[in-house]
Parts: C-alpha cells; structure tokens; sequence
C-alpha cells in the first residue's frame, strides 16, 4: 500500500465513509495554464505576481480624481470611506489614523488590492499600468514616492515602507517560526 | 365565544405588578413583547380554538415572534442606513439554546452579498501542487462530506465597549457578531490530497468571489487541515447567500475573516501574501503602536444575554442564562458573579458541549432588588479563562479594534434597569 492510500484510507476510517479509493480521482477538472493565469492574481510582498507595465505618480493624480477621490476625498484625505495619507506619528496615540502611509508594512498590498477590490463598484476595472499609476499617486501623497515618481514590478517590491517593523506575530502563528522544524 | 383579539382587550390594573415581573424576564425572549404574554388572565380568555392558516412551501416565523438582525458600521455607528452597513449582528438577546437561526445568523461582508449562480461558480484549486483542478459545486457535494456544529465569530465582536460603554447598548450591539450554525461540506484535506499539494507549501491562499475577492493566508497546521473545510451546506440546506452561497470555508475556532465566503480560489505557497485584510486590516493596534499581526484564533469568551443592556427586571426569582465558547476547543466551565466580580458560582452549560461552538449556560438568581452588577467568565477544556477588563486592557490597551474578549458586565439598577458597563 502506498502511502497516498494509506492517507486515503486513513480518510475513510476518520470520516466514517464507505467511497471506494478508485473512485476519488475522479472529482473535477485539470485546470489549463491559461485559465489559471486569469484568476492568478495575488501579489506577494516580494513582488511575486505582478505584472508587466508601470505608472507614474503624475498620471496616477487624474486617474484618483476621476475613480477614487468620490469616496476617498481629494488628495486621499477628507472621504466619506478609509483615509489613504497621513497619520504618520499617530499611532501610539489615543487617536491612531491608520492610512498607506501610518500603517500600511508593504507597497505590493497597495497594488495588489487596488487591483482586486477597487474602485468599488466595478473592480477590477483600471489597467495594469492605471492602477501601478494610482499606486504611485496614492504613495506620493504620503511622501513615499516624489511627485514625478514611476512605479512597477521592479520598483514596488524595493520600496520600503515607514510602517514595515511595525507588526509582532502573534507567537503561535509566527510565520518565521511555525514551520521551521518541518 | 368569540375569539378575542389583543387589540380588544385592555389590561386591568391588577394585573400590572404580575405583568411588570412576567414582562421584565421576558421581555425580549423569543420577541414575544410583555402585552402579549399577559392577555390571557384566566384560561377562559384564551381564544377558541379554530381551523387556521393553509399549508404552505415553508413555514415563517410566528407574526407574534419578532426577530432581526441589526446592520451597524464601526463602534459607535449604529443605526445607520442599510446601505451603509458593514455588518449586520445577530438577537441574542432573544434567542435561546445554542444554535442560531440560518437568518440570524450574523453577516460581515466587505462587498456586499453577490449573486452567484451556483452552474456558473467554480473552484480553482492551484499552487504549489502536483495537479491543479477546477471543482464545480456538483463535483464538491460529490464527495466524501463532514458535518460540524460551530461558532463562526468576527474579529469586530465586542468593539463597542474598546474606549467606553455607551449605557443604551443591547447584547446584541456588544456581542451580535459570533452565531453557531451547523455546516456540511468537504475536507480540506480531502482537497489537498486530489490535487497532490507539495509538502513544502505551508501556507494556503483562500480567496472570496465577492467585489473585494477577500483573501487570507492560512498556515497549514496540523490542526487546520485536520479541521477546516470547504462548506455548501449550512443547518442542512445550501448555504445562504449571505454566508458564501454556493461555498465558503469553515474553519472552526478561527477569525471569522478566515471563513472566506463565495469561495473560488485555493492557492498553496510557503509564506503569507501579506494581503490587506492581514496587514491594513484585521491587525491589532497596541497601546505602543505596535501591531499584532496573524492573531488567528478566536479567544475564550462568554456574555450573559438574559437578562442584558436595556432589560428591566423585577426583585425576586431571576433565571440568568447567556452563551460561552472559546475557539481553542469546549468550554470547561462558566462562573457567574451577581455582585460585581467579588464571588462567583458556577453555571449550568446546555448539553452538549462542543468544541469551538457556542454552549448555553444558565444559573438561578434571587434579587434582592439592591443595585449591583453582573458579570460571567468562562474557562476552556485548555485552561484559558476569559480576562476581566482591567488585565485585559493592561495587555492590549484600547486601540486594537478587534479580537475583545474581555468579561461583559451588565449594571443593575434600584429599578431593575440592566445597563451596558465596562465593569
């Protein structure tokens, strides 16, 4: 008995179940190389994920006043939804303002959820090189990157967040230690 | 006789001291309101008997029965325009026994309730693994199934009373945001093993088919593989939409965040994403500015819901009951203190008692008719007791936002007035 029907046994004695071995390689599809590439959009914080093209701060300004600045006011401050600059220094106070700029450990997050979630009613909907524009906007209204600044998958994964060493694992799910000994 | 109907029937003056205690035990449970219970004085004014209503498709709830949630945003932010809401929390302080009703269930959604056909729906699983697959829901209730009673909890639950506690809050405002439900679906890893996930991927990328595609990373514990799973069913019927229709994950005793609903993607890999929910997000703020990231588990907890904030009680026989659970396994016991935290009984649990699902507890309680305050802590089956506010504070302090699991005081007042506290 190999060790895979071993564990699929093991899986029948824990369930209770009575499906035949044979039978389990049966359930779905395999899923193409093209298929998956649509959906495979997560970006890691070393860069992992992202994609070709780029977007400068400049550019990023109209694309946030025509997209964005509704719910999250002009120059990302004032909105009637999450304050996106400022808040620097704040954040042992009684008052902490959580924004990109306060909080945020990694600039590839911005990206990547501009990309998934935003603008809200239709994500999805800005281009590759819009949304590493509004990235670049967003990070340059809090002084992460110069007004004239150029942002894409070379560049986004080196920048360095003010709030990167801010965040303590909690022990028990520390990811530099939870897997070690495996 | 003719039936009489409430409107018809005025109550008398002597009925109003009986009405008072009736109404003040009563008052919210099961939502039957205090004039109800007490129009029947004697057994000859009950109304005749008679054939009723047609049979229908399914049944609703008793017109007598009056039961909702509450949409609300962040602390403070209640009654709000529905299309301003975050979340929506559960009537504790009506119901009873440990399970919530499916349409009671508590709702965090971070983009509103998508519409999802399930012929139109699939899964990708994918990664770090030897065959990746497509699965439709077809091919999920296919397999080999698992059924599991648990709490599902928002990390947000109790966020009221971080800063202060508004006097005016219900149970339901301070603790709507966990409910236990039962669930069905496949294990996870029954999934693991049809794709052939490699050894070294340690972590799982688990992410939502709503407008935010909400996405977590979930390290690849024993214990998580052995226990979460891809869920269709919900109190034996397809989950409601609200709830990840047509698949979500459950993932018992963890962040309800992690429970991603409308569940269309599995990706292994061998270190978190970073995505926003576990940084920007779901992490807790601490009083050195500092925050405490991957705080996955849910803590032990308990809150007393009859009586709670905005009840009124009446001297004499007081039968408390409320709920506990604890996302490290069963609840081991809850104590019970009626005069402020100084001495504590122990409580009866409801039978049975799961692990990482809510359990009702109750006590007998004599009211002297003093004010005085009550309050509940529970302990786990792993020895973690639930904190009281002072020891809890001084570990996390008052910004984080998320993951309060301090004890629930409830004040009482010369009139019997029950009122939400910070201790």
């Amino acid at each position: 008995m190999s060790s895979h029907d071993k564990m699929f046994l093991a899986g029948i004695l824990t369930f209770g179940l009575l499906a035949a071995p044979a039978l389990a390689f049966d359930f779905g599809r395999p899923a193409t190389p093209a298929e998956i590439k649509l959906w495979d959009i997560d970006v890691g914080p070393d860069g992992k994920g992202l994609p070709d093209g780029s977007g400068t701060a400049v550019q990023g300004r109209q694309i946030f006043a025509d997209n964005c600045a509704a719910c999250h006011g002009d120059n990302g401050q004032g909105g009637i939804k999450d304050r996106l600059a400022g808040g620097q220094g704040t954040l042992a106070s009684n008052m902490p303002v959580k924004t990109v700029g306060s909080f945020w450990p990694y600039a590839t997050t911005l990206f990547d959820y501009i990309h998934r979630a935003m603008p809200y009613p239709t994500p999805g909907s800005l281009s590759t090189d819009e949304t590493y524009a509004v990235t670049a906007y967003i990070l340059s209204l809090n002084g992460i990157v110069p007004a004239d600044g150029k942002v894409d998958k070379e560049s986004l994964p080196k920048i360095r967040m003010p709030n990167r060493d801010g965040f303590v694992p909690q022990p028990e799910f520390d990811p530099a230690k939870l897997f070690r000994r495996k | 006789m003719t039936s009489k109907t409430s409107s018809e029937r005025l109550p008398r003056s002597a009925d109003v001291s009986r009405r008072g205690f009736v109404g003040g035990l009563s008052a919210g449970l099961l939502g039957v309101a205090a004039s109800e219970v007490a129009r029947a004085e004697t057994l000859a004014d009950v109304p005749d008997r008679a054939p009723g209503a047609d049979l229908g498709a399914h049944s609703e709830r008793s017109r007598f029965a009056r039961l909702d949630r509450i949409p609300e945003a962040t602390p403070g932010k209640r009654n709000i325009d529905p299309s301003d809401a975050i979340n929506s929390k559960t009537p504790h302080q009506k119901l009873v026994g440990n399970i919530t009703p499916t349409d009671l269930h508590y709702e965090r959604s971070h983009s509103g309730v998508p519409d999802i056909d399930p012929a139109q729906h699939r899964l990708l699983v994918h990664g770090m693994v030897r065959k990746p697959l497509v699965f439709s829901v077809e091919d999920l209730k296919r397999m080999p199934s698992v059924t599991r009673i648990v709490f599902i909890e928002c990390t947000g639950n109790g966020w009221e009373n971080w800063k202060k506690a508004d006097p005016d809050l219900t149970v339901q405002n301070t603790h709507g945001l966990v409910s236990t439900n039962e669930w069905t679906g496949v294990p996870l890893k029954f999934l693991i093993d049809l794709v052939a996930k490699d050894k070294g991927s340690t972590w799982m990328l688990a992410e939502g088919g709503d407008g935010a595609g909400v996405d977590r990373s979930i390290p690849l514990t024993d214990e998580i593989v052995n226990e979460a799973f891809v869920a269709y069913g919900q109190n034996g019927e397809p989950l409601r939409p609200a709830h990840g229709f047509p698949m979500r994950l459950v993932m018992p005793g963890f962040e309800g965040n992690l429970n991603i609903k409308w569940l269309r993607r599995l990706k292994f890999g061998n270190a978190p994403w970073m995505t926003r929910w576990e940084t920007a997000r779901y992490t807790q703020l601490l009083a050195n500015g500092k925050a405490r990231q991957f705080q996955l588990r849910m803590e032990t907890n308990s809150v007393i819901t009859q009586p709670s904030g905005m009840m009124q009680i009446q001297p004499g026989y007081n039968r408390i009951s409320g709920l506990a659970w604890s996302g490290h396994g069963k609840i081991a016991k809850v104590e019970i203190s009626t005069d402020g935290a100084r001495t504590w009984k122990q409580a009866q649990l409801a039978q049975p008692v799961l692990s990482k699902a809510q359990v009702r507890f109750q006590m007998d309680w004599d009211w002297d008719g003093k004010p005085t305050r009550i309050v509940s802590r529970s302990t786990d089956e792993q020895g973690n007791a639930q904190p009281d506010r002072q020891t809890f504070i001084a570990a996390m302090g008052t910004n984080a936002l998320f993951h309060y699991n301090a004890q629930q005081t409830w004040s009482i007042d010369e009139a019997g007035r029950v009122r939400n506290v910070l201790a």
